[in-house]
């Protein structure tokens, strides 16, 4: 499969706004991920015919950093966060139940393709320990059990977009810092929500 | 204990709509640009700058005058914000992005300018999304309104900003791995020397690094003067600085403070004390990179200097409270673990020496310890930092690798009988 042209198109705009087209690799592989939920091999070609250089370097950067997936993502990630705040705030537990719910361990998808499950380091939301992000939308204050209820309210509502206010309103608890301003955007695909890539929509 | 609130203002008194532009201006948000472009010049913004004594924000400590001062001439020069906050403990950037963007940006306008610099960047980690949407919106209204793009302020000043966002890489907070990842390559640090990014930066060309924080302050100094900035707080750590506290603390959050408070004070004041009326056992005073503190040593005080006598580090401002219930092995495990995942593996030491690290404590955490580990343990860190001091010597490209030792040295330290316990007896033949 290759892109289809409104996505050439955009990946032309990317490039344009950098002095040297490789700078536009890391925002042209989550363009790719955002449409097909991974970095594909068509993928691959197309971005090395894009910005000039050869497929290997493509996928010897895509394959260095843990936010390019290798494999196809569910339609929400679970990033639970397992760094010091959140360790010493029993994030332990929290990751025990939402493995237990989506019965899946680090890094798999579930035959549905609903979920992909990780633990990560840390998403600076120490204050707000222990802390998931969902599609990159964080949440804080988190209990296990609110962890669950999270996870249900997500596999039956399906929200087409993730907005952690609305996450963060339902299921949060204690916040880093307050949030203030009310904010209605939020990612529609397992990649950050960034409104360059169009990958972000409004409720 | 009271906070002093510069850089925290704006968003504090117009919590709602803080992060726009004409709610940003109409607080007197772009007059400090404004000023600077009618009447200053390169010389001058420097100058206050240099007077302020402002020391760099993302962890180094660097004087930021002194490295303004000594990025080379060249046709082509570039602005690189770092705002890839990734060090455990720390959330100060991600409140300055969500919340008051414009100051940055009015930051980065006025710091272009006093280095003649026509196309900046701000790099964010991938996972700050929101953050990212702020700024990258704040970023287009301004450009709207004739305060980005050509001719800015009608002056004959040009300045574009790109938003970039990274992809999950702790060690892009390295300045030169940060470039290399805004070249589009992986995130590995370069060797310094050649490539200071001053003189070798982005894309080889002359280039200015500055953490976020940092580049925020510029406006308030430019509106008042680099006087009244190096007026605050004290001598060595000048001005107001947001620390981010967290761990088993009844207040956790970000506090604008100036520097030269005690952690106790600062504690006890702000964070409202400790949860469930606790002791602190040991607490990190700047970042998961730097070397622990014993909960009797509360009363040092927080500024760069003191901290790093007591040989620890100032860091990224991250203020990590530990009980004492917690487990420190547990905790040192976490971070270690932090650190090996995060290793770029150019340098052996760092790459293998982490993941041995890792290894090594999981067996403890699970009972399999050997009465040799903690030996080996130690052994390892050496091999990654030479003599186990603080600030660490080097045997890798950059800190990363060191960094992982600090809290295994800690450990063994002043903790060592809580790892001894867990370990079999060494079996002595006589």
């Amino acid at each position: 499969m290759t892109w289809e042209n409104a996505r050439i198109d955009k990946a032309k705009e990317i490039i344009e706004m950098y002095p040297q087209k490789r700078s536009a690799l890391g925002p042209l592989l989550y363009l790719a991920q955002d449409k097909d939920g991974y970095i594909s091999d068509d993928s691959i070609v197309e971005i090395s015919r894009l910005i000039g250089i050869t497929e290997v370097q493509v996928q010897s950067v895509a394959s260095f950093y843990s936010m390019y997936k290798q494999e196809p993502t569910g339609k929400y990630l679970l990033s639970v966060c397992k760094s010091i705040s959140c360790e010493i705030s029993n994030s332990s537990n929290v990751i025990q139940k939402v493995k237990e719910f989506t019965n899946l361990s680090n890094n798999e998808t579930d035959d549905e393709g609903l979920f992909t499950y990780e633990s990560v380091e840390c998403i600076g939301a120490c204050g707000g320990a222990p802390a998931i992000q969902v599609n990159y939308e964080t949440v804080e204050g988190l209990t296990p059990e609110k962890a669950v209820d999270l996870c249900k309210w997500l596999k039956e509502e399906q929200p087409k977009v993730v907005v952690a206010d609305e996450l963060q309103l339902k299921f949060g608890g204690t916040k880093s810092f307050d949030w203030a301003i009310e904010d209605k955007t939020g990612s529609s695909s397992p990649v950050p929500g960034f409104q360059t890539y169009e990958m972000q929509e409004e409720i | 204990m009271k906070e002093t609130i510069l850089l925290t203002k704006h968003m504090r008194e117009n919590p709602e709509d803080s992060h726009l532009l004409k709610s940003y201006e109409k607080n007197g948000g772009y007059k400090g640009v404004k000023k600077v472009l009618k009447s200053g010049t390169p010389e001058s913004v420097l100058e206050e700058i240099k007077s302020s004594n402002i020391r760099g924000r993302g962890g180094a400590g660097f004087p930021t005058g002194v490295k303004w001062g000594f990025l080379a001439e060249d046709q082509e020069r570039y602005l690189v914000i770092n705002a890839d906050e990734s060090e455990p403990g720390t959330f100060k950037d991600r409140i300055l992005l969500e919340r008051d963007p414009h100051q940055l940006i009015e930051g980065m306008i006025i710091t272009c300018f006093a280095a003649n610099i026509s196309k900046a960047f701000i790099y964010i980690r991938g996972e700050y999304a929101k953050p990212a949407r702020r700024v990258q919106s704040a970023v287009e209204q301004a450009y709207e309104k004739g305060y980005l793009g050509k001719n800015i302020f009608g002056s004959s000043m040009d300045l574009d900003i790109v938003v970039h966002l990274g992809a999950g890489a702790y060690i892009c907070g390295e300045e030169t791995a940060l470039l290399n990842s805004l070249e589009g390559r992986r995130g590995e640090p370069r060797l310094k020397p050649p490539f200071f990014p001053a003189v070798k930066g982005l894309y080889n060309k002359p280039t200015l690094v500055n953490n976020v924080e940092t580049i925020s302050s510029v406006p308030w100094i430019m509106n008042n003067s680099g006087k009244d900035y190096a007026s605050l707080g004290v001598e060595g750590s000048t001005g107001t600085r947001i620390f981010s506290l967290s761990g088993h603390i009844n207040n956790p959050g970000n506090y604008e403070i100036e520097m030269g408070s005690s952690f106790g004070e600062f504690v006890e004041s702000l964070g409202k004390g400790v949860r469930n009326e606790k002791s602190i056992k040991a607490y990190i005073p700047g970042g998961a990179s730097a070397p622990w503190l014993r909960g009797d040593q509360l009363d040092v005080k927080m500024t760069i200097d003191d901290v790093a006598n007591e040989g620890s580090m100032l860091g990224s401002g991250a203020v990590v409270m530990m009980d004492e219930d917690t487990n420190l092995l547990f905790a040192a495990k976490s971070l270690v673990s932090f650190f090996a995942h995060e290793s770029c593996g150019q340098c052996t030491p760092c790459r293998e020496g982490t993941t041995w690290l890792e290894n090594i404590l999981d067996r403890i955490a699970s009972g399999r310890g050997r009465a040799s580990d903690i030996d080996l343990l130690l052994d390892v860190c050496d091999n990654i930092s030479p003599g186990l001091t603080w600030p660490p010597k080097m045997t890798t490209i950059c800190p990363l690798g060191p960094s992982a030792t600090a809290s295994i040295v800690s450990l063994m330290k002043d903790f060592r009988s809580e790892v001894e316990v867990l370990l079999p007896k060494k079996v002595v033949v006589s």
